[in-house]
């Protein structure tokens, strides 16, 4: 998608089929600026993120000051405004899995991959997060990649769990 | 539907259950952690080697919620015999079902806790890790499959509601609430009959139920498993609530983190308004509720009731002052009713068997049971409910099996972020509100994480504080601006790089942002560095110490 672009109106509801997920969204929920953060979990589902066109577009929708949706995209962890990669590492930062030596796994990716959390490849094949808890914590230290949780894992395997996605580390 | 419907059906579906022709039924936990330890796959494996032997008449094979040991997963039930099997593999499900159903006995090596203790219980409900402990809320976790109306039917899943609508007033409801003396489970241990009184007696044409499922203490997974091991009785409780306090929609808040909970509440929701357990006139009755569910998108204050009134209504999730509490004027301003999904899981059970039987169990200030979340350096991670009361040695050392590796136990975290660490001295602790508060920590939701040596409690600290950085909203300055300084302060000390002087710049500001802040999450934030002080002030001070004597040199 071009960037920039201020309003995108009808074009952009024609040329992307993603916006009309967001749109029935929006009739479903019949406009009401209360369901704000249920549309913008709909966009960044279809988008994996939530590129300015269509915040734009979902701003107009609803009838809602930019600043407003603004404040909350940018309020909430969940909602990203970049691209998060192709491929996702998602590293439980949770008490449990902190005990368990979370962190040396993320160190360890970070060094391998030379990036930090929150920031994507250069390939834009993968990108690095982390989460406060997943929930997982029997299985302490968890990783998430791709969706799948990683159990009780180590820095290695993980390492060579994202090899075999993206090739060399 | 109508009453008599209801009973049709219940009646209908047991006797089922007692005539049916399955001689075995094997369970397949399909809570979230077994699932991504491969549940999934050993469900499928398994139903495959039942209908490969033509088992399929005398077998019937369910998944169900958490069943508790989690970090064995995946774990696999046979009733009624109750033998447990854990780590189950898809390569051992042959034999593990020749040997059960064809030769009718246990693979001793393959049941639960085989590898760890000296001989395995056959009946599982034997060993010492289910054995002290009394399930309420998790009650039919484990047993039912969650994603079938008819399985919480038959365990006489919406009699309570039944029993509420026809039987008793809204006030008697609240009386047996407020008999049961249950409170909070969220952390805070507010009596819930008081908060449903409250919320009662103001005079409005619409008022809200709203279930807190936004579990943001990092290493707690209670209401998640709850909510997936049985989204009915949480839906129940609402429903009961709504009656007793004259609302007629609810909203149940649950963290975007836990898909599988949101999938599983949203066809609770469907199947129950297929059956006119909810919607319009439930049973034929006046009364009408209908459930929402909003999908939390990652903010750790929205598990304040005042952010995530805002939440809900699409703002972001800053808290306001109280007064006004939500009870008077909360969502859109109408009067509001919050409470956990553990306080609602209770509800239930508590107008089945009575507020004075519920009232009997646990502690004359704490009644009732409470689901714990075990989890870190243990040998027995996993969900547990346990009578209040229960010490934390029974159930760390009893239920949860010891320390991992044969280690001494240092510490025990309770309450997340807003808690504190609790010392081996006082492991004899009873767990319950008041006594968990005397000793510089709080219940909190049930996050319950245990370390050993290996855990620095300075660091503990540090990293709780960075939680509270990172997650204050920024709304009033103490905890704005006083997270910010008692994590870079503890920064220093980590680092040994701090003197005397910023030990007591922290221990002073902590008291200023303690009572200084607008909410419970500032209000709190100080608490895992107090609590760490306190019973663990040498390993600060030697840190300092370090620091001086480098100087000299």
């Amino acid at each position: 998608m071009k960037s920039g672009t201020a309003v995108p109106g009808r074009e952009l509801l024609n040329a992307d089929p993603r916006v009309k997920l967001i749109a029935a969204k929006m009739k479903k929920e019949h406009y009401q600026p209360d369901a704000l953060i249920e549309i913008l979990h709909t966009a960044q589902n279809a988008y994996g993120y939530l590129p300015k066109e269509v915040l734009a577009y979902i701003t107009q929708s609803l009838h809602l000051p930019p600043s407003r949706v603004y404040s909350t995209v940018s309020f909430y962890h969940f909602f990203s405004l970049k691209s998060k990669g192709e491929h996702t590492c998602l590293v439980c930062t949770g008490t449990a899995c902190y005990v368990k030596g979370a962190q040396t796994i993320l160190n360890e990716i970070e060094r391998r991959l030379g990036l930090k959390a929150g920031q994507v490849t250069a390939d834009n094949k993968l990108g690095v997060q982390v989460a406060r808890c997943i929930g997982a914590c029997g299985l302490a230290p968890a990783v998430v990649l791709d969706d799948e949780v990683q159990a009780k894992v180590t820095a290695e395997e993980i390492v060579n769990k994202i090899n075999a996605k993206i090739g060399n580390i | 539907m109508n009453r008599q419907d209801l009973k049709t059906i219940i009646y209908a579906e047991k006797k089922k259950v007692e005539t049916n022709k399955y001689k075995h039924k094997i369970c397949v936990c399909c809570g979230a952690g077994c699932i991504s330890s491969g549940s999934e796959e050993v469900m499928k494996k398994l139903q495959e080697e039942i209908s490969t032997r033509g088992l399929e008449n005398d077998v019937e094979v369910i998944p169900t919620g958490c069943m508790g040991p989690c970090n064995q997963g995946p774990l696999m039930k046979f009733l009624p015999e109750y033998n447990m099997y854990q780590k189950v593999d898809c390569s051992n499900i042959s034999a593990i079902v020749q040997s059960q159903l064809v030769e009718k006995k246990p693979i001793e090596d393959l049941l639960l806790f085989a590898d760890s203790r000296e001989k395995p219980f056959l009946d599982a409900r034997d060993d010492p890790f289910f054995k002290k402990q009394l399930k309420i809320a998790l009650k039919n976790c484990g047993h039912i499959n969650p994603e079938k109306i008819e399985d919480y039917l038959v365990h006489n899943g919406y009699l309570a509601l039944d029993k509420a609508l026809f039987e008793m007033t809204a006030e008697e409801v609240i009386a047996e609430v407020k008999q049961s003396r249950i409170r909070g489970r969220g952390g805070a241990g507010y009596p819930t009959g008081l908060k449903w009184e409250t919320v009662y007696k103001y005079v409005n044409e619409q008022k809200y139920v709203i279930c807190n499922g936004d579990e943001g203490d990092p290493g707690a997974f209670m209401d998640r498993s709850v909510l997936e091991g049985n989204p009915h009785r949480v839906l129940e409780g609402m429903a009961i609530a709504g009656y007793a306090i004259g609302a007629n929609k609810g909203y149940a808040y649950i963290r975007g983190e836990y898909p599988l909970a949101i999938k599983r509440f949203e066809l609770a929701i469907k199947q129950a308004k297929k059956l006119g357990l909810l919607g319009t006139n439930i049973l034929g009755t006046s009364f009408s509720f209908d459930v929402e569910v909003r999908i939390g998108a990652g903010a750790f204050v929205c598990g304040e009731e005042t952010a995530l009134i805002a939440s809900i209504e699409g703002k972001r999730g800053t808290p306001r002052p109280r007064p006004p509490f939500p009870a008077e004027s909360g969502l859109w301003g109408k009067p509001t009713l919050i409470n956990n999904v553990e306080t609602y899981a209770a509800i239930s059970p508590i107008i089945n068997n009575g507020g004075e039987w519920y009232s009997e169990i646990g502690t004359p200030k704490s009644a009732g049971t409470k689901v714990f979340a075990l989890a870190g350096k243990i040998n027995y991670a996993g969900l547990i409910e346990v009578p209040m009361g229960t010490t934390l040695r029974e159930i760390v050392f009893e239920i949860g099996g010891g320390i991992q590796n044969g280690e001494a136990f240092k510490a025990a975290q309770t309450g997340g972020p807003s808690g504190g660490c609790i010392p081996a001295e006082h492991l004899d602790v009873k767990m319950d509100y008041e006594s968990l508060v005397s000793l510089g920590s709080i219940m909190g939701s049930g996050g319950l994480i245990v370390m050993d040596k290996s855990s620095d409690m300075v660091d503990v600290a540090r990293f709780f504080m960075e939680f509270c950085m990172d997650e204050s909203c920024g709304k009033c300055v103490p905890c704005r601006v006083g997270t910010r300084m008692m994590h870079d302060l503890l920064q220093k000390i980590c680092d040994n790089k701090a003197t005397r002087n910023d030990l007591e710049r922290l221990e002073e500001l902590a008291v200023y942002v303690k009572e200084t802040s607008l909410c419970g999450l500032g209000g709190s934030a100080p608490n895992p560095l107090l609590s760490t002080l306190r019973h663990f002030r040498q390993e600060y001070e030697s840190r300092i110490k370090e620091h001086e004597l480098s100087e000299l040199r």
